[in-house]
C-alpha cells in the first residue's frame, strides 16, 4: 500500500511546501512594506529612529512624522488592505466567479454611500459612521441577493444586479458630494477612490478591532468556504451546513470591509485583485484567506507609496490600484466572454 | 465490511417551492445492494434522490437512518454515513486531482488539522479503486470526462460512507466509459459492501446492475424489486408510454429492453 501513497503525500507536500514559502515571502513583504511606510517621507528617517519612536522615544521631528502622521496611514492602509483581500477572496471562492467581490458587485459603494450620507446630511459622529457603513453594506448584499434571487439563484445575474446597484450608489455619493458645502476635493476623492490621507490614530480603532474579530471567524471557516467552492450540493453531502456557514462568512466579511470603507474609503480594485494574485502564487490546493489578506496589504501599501513619492504630484492610494486594477477587469470580461462564464 | 443500516423513507412528499413533485413515497433501501431509480424524465428520480440525501428538505414525511431522522443527526456525522455525487459537481480551478480527492476527507478531520496518515491511506485507496493514481498530481482541467468522472467519484470513496448515492454518474459519458464506471461502482459493492443508489437513464445498463429496481411514475413508486421480475412490456409502457418488447439480454441474462418504434414494429425472426 505504502508505494501507492507514496507519490500522492510527495506531491501534496510539494505543494504545501509551496504554498507555505510564498506565504512566508508574502507576510516578509507587507512587513518590509510597512516598515518602508514608516520610514519614507519629506525626511527619510532611519530604522533606528523609527524604532525608537514605535517604542514611546522621543526623537525630535521624528515623533510626529512617524507617530502621528505615517503610522496612522500604515495601519489604515494594512487592515485596509488586509480587510479587503480576505474579504474579497471568501466572495470569490464562495460565488465560484472573480468577478462577484465587493468591489464589482457594490458592496463597497454601499458601505461608503451610507458613510457619506451620515457624515453629509446627517453630521454624524464617527461610531455612527462606522455603524452606517455596516448598515450600508449589510443591505447591499441583502438588495443583491433578493434581486437576483427571481425564480433560481444564478451568479450571472448576480453580478449584473450588483454592477448596476454599484453604479447607482456611486451616483449617490457623487451627488452627497456635489450638495455637501464644505468638502474639499480631497474629501470627494477619498469617498470616491480611497485614499490613506488624514487616517487618525483614534479613528483607525473600530477597524482594528473589528479586523481582529472578524478575520479569525473567517479564517477558521476556511476549510468550509472551500467545500462551498464544490457547489451547493457537493458541499451539503460532504457535511457542511451550508446557508448557516454562507452567513457567517458573508456578515463577517461585509463587517470588516464595511469597517475598511469607512476608515479609507473604498480602495478601487483591492478586493478584486488580491485572491486571484494570491491564488496564482500560492496555487489551489490550500485555503487562500490569509494570503489573499497579505496580498492586499502588499497592494494597498505599495500603490499608496507610489502614489506619494513616484509623481511629481501626490495621488490618492485609489487611483493607482484603479489604473492597476481596470485592465485585470477588461482582460477577465474578455476571457469569460470567450469560455462562456459570464 | 461496510454497516448495515435501516435506511427509509416514510410517506415522503418533496418538490421544489410550492409544487410537490414527490407525492407519499416509502422505499426502504436494501442495505449493502446497489439499487437504481429509474423513470421518465421529470418523474422525480432525482428528487427522490436528494431528498433522501437531505439535500431537499421534505414538505411532508422523513427520511430515517436507523430509525433516526436525517435531520437531526449532525451534518459532519451524517456525512461519514451517507455520500452524494451529484450529477453536475463544480470543478474549483487550478486544483489537482489529489487534492480534489482528500475534499471528500473533510467530514472525517477536526478542525484546522492538517491530512492525517488515514487520509492519504483513504485518499490513496480510493484513486487506486478508481485507477487515477498515475494523475494524482495532474490538474482535473486537463483530463477527459470519463476521467474527470472518476476523480469525482474516488472524491466520494473518500469521504469512506456506508452509503453512496449518484446522481447520473454516466452522464455524458461515452458507453465504454458508462460500462467502466458501472464496473468500478460494482466492484466497490462486492468488495466493501457499500450501499449504492443511483438514478440512470439506460434502461438495459440498470436492469444489469441493479439488484434492486425503483421505478418512479410521476412521482409515485410504481413497481420495485429484483430486475428480472420487475421489467416487463407493461411495466415499461406504463413508466415511459413507450411500447417495447422485453428480451434476454444475452451477455448478462438480465432483462432487455427493445423499444418498438412507428417504423419499426414488428418483430423479425433471424432467418
Amino acid at each position: 500500500m505504502n508505494e501507492l501513497i507514496y507519490p500522492i503525500k510527495s506531491g501534496r507536500i510539494k505543494r504545501r511546501r509551496r504554498f507555505l514559502t510564498v506565504t512566508t515571502i508574502l507576510a516578509v513583504l507587507a512587513f518590509a512594506l510597512s516598515c518602508t511606510m514608516l520610514m519614507l517621507g519629506n525626511t527619510i528617517y532611519p530604522v533606528r529612529d523609527v524604532i525608537g519612536v514605535l517604542m514611546g522615544e522621543e526623537v525630535s521631528g521624528a515623533s510626529f512624522a512617524v507617530g502621528t502622521i505615517r503610522l496612522p496611514r500604515m495601519i489604515a492602509g494594512a487592515f485596509a488592505g488586509f480587510a479587503f483581500g480576505v474579504a474579497g477572496h471568501v466572495f470569490q471562492t464562495m460565488l465560484r466567479n472573480p468577478l462577484a467581490n465587493p468591489n464589482v458587485i457594490g458592496i463597497t459603494a454601499g458601505s461608503s454611500a451610507a458613510a457619506v450620507f451620515s457624515i453629509i446630511v446627517l453630521q454624524a459622529s464617527s461610531t455612527f459612521v462606522s455603524v452606517s457603513s455596516i448598515i450600508g453594506g449589510l443591505v447591499t448584499v441583502l438588495v443583491i441577493f433578493t434581486l437576483s434571487k427571481s425564480t433560481s439563484f444564478s451568479i450571472g445575474r448576480l453580478i449584473l444586479v450588483g454592477i448596476g446597484i454599484q453604479a447607482m450608489l456611486n451616483a449617490v455619493v457623487s451627488y452627497l458630494l456635489l450638495i455637501g458645502q464644505e468638502n474639499d476635493i480631497p474629501t470627494a476623492m477619498r469617498w470616491l477612490t480611497g485614499s490613506l490621507n488624514g487616517a487618525t490614530t483614534e479613528g483607525l480603532y473600530p477597524l482594528i478591532v473589528t479586523v481582529l474579530i472578524f478575520s479569525p471567524i473567517i479564517l477558521a471557516l476556511g476549510r468550509r468556504l472551500d467545500m462551498l467552492e464544490l457547489g451547493e450540493q457537493a458541499a451539503t453531502s460532504l457535511g457542511i451546513n451550508t446557508s448557516q456557514t454562507r452567513f457567517l462568512l458573508v456578515v463577517s466579511s461585509v463587517m470588516i470591509i464595511a469597517l475598511a470603507t469607512a476608515a479609507t474609503g473604498p480602495i478601487a480594485f483591492i478586493a478584486f485583485l488580491s485572491g486571484p494574485i494570491a491564488k496564482r502564487l500560492v496555487g489551489a490546493g490550500f485555503s487562500g484567506t490569509i494570503p489573499a489578506g497579505l496580498v492586499g496589504i502588499i497592494l494597498v501599501l505599495a500603490s499608496d507609496l507610489i502614489g506619494q513619492f513616484a509623481f511629481t504630484a501626490r495621488y490618492p492610494v485609489g487611483v493607482i490600484t484603479g489604473i492597476l486594477g481596470a485592465p485585470y477587469l477588461i482582460y477577465l470580461l474578455i476571457r469569460m466572454n470567450q469560455k462562456g462564464d459570464l | 465490511m461496510k454497516q448495515t443500516h435501516t435506511f427509509r423513507a416514510d410517506s415522503l412528499i418533496a418538490g421544489y417551492d410550492e409544487t410537490p413533485i414527490l407525492h407519499n413515497i416509502d422505499v426502504t433501501i436494501p442495505s449493502n445492494e446497489i439499487s437504481i431509480i429509474i423513470g421518465a424524465n421529470g418523474c422525480g428520480k432525482s428528487t427522490l434522490l436528494k431528498t433522501m440525501a437531505r439535500l431537499i428538505k421534505p414538505t411532508a414525511g422523513e427520511v430515517t437512518i436507523g430509525g433516526t431522522p436525517i435531520q437531526k443527526i449532525p451534518p459532519k456525522k451524517l456525512a461519514r454515513v451517507l455520500g452524494l455525487l451529484p450529477q453536475t459537481p463544480i470543478v474549483p480551478e487550478g486544483i489537482t486531482v489529489t487534492d480534489l480527492v482528500g475534499r471528500g476527507r473533510f467530514p472525517h478531520q477536526s478542525f484546522m488539522k492538517g491530512w492525517s496518515q488515514k487520509d492519504y491511506e483513504a485518499v490513496s485507496d480510493a484513486m487506486d479503486m478508481m485507477n487515477i493514481t498515475e494523475f494524482a498530481d495532474r490538474h482535473i482541467d486537463e483530463l477527459s470526462g470519463g476521467q474527470r468522472q472518476r476523480v469525482w467519484i474516488a472524491m466520494a470513496l473518500a469521504q469512506q460512507t456506508d452509503i453512496l448515492f449518484l446522481d447520473e454518474p454516466t452522464t455524458y459519458l461515452d458507453i465504454t466509459y458508462q460500462v467502466e464506471i458501472l464496473d468500478l461502482l460494482t466492484d466497490l459493492n462486492r468488495k466493501h459492501g457499500t450501499t449504492i443508489v443511483m438514478v440512470l437513464h439506460d434502461i438495459n445498463l440498470s436492469a444489469r446492475y441493479a439488484d434492486h429496481i425503483f421505478a418512479l411514475r410521476k412521482g409515485k413508486l410504481i413497481a420495485e424489486g429484483d430486475p428480472s421480475s420487475i421489467i416487463t412490456s407493461p411495466l415499461i409502457e406504463e413508466i415511459f408510454g413507450l411500447k417495447c418488447s422485453v428480451m434476454k439480454d444475452p451477455i448478462s441474462g438480465s432483462p432487455f429492453v427493445v423499444p418498438i418504434g412507428r417504423h419499426h414494429n414488428k418483430i423479425r425472426k433471424h432467418s
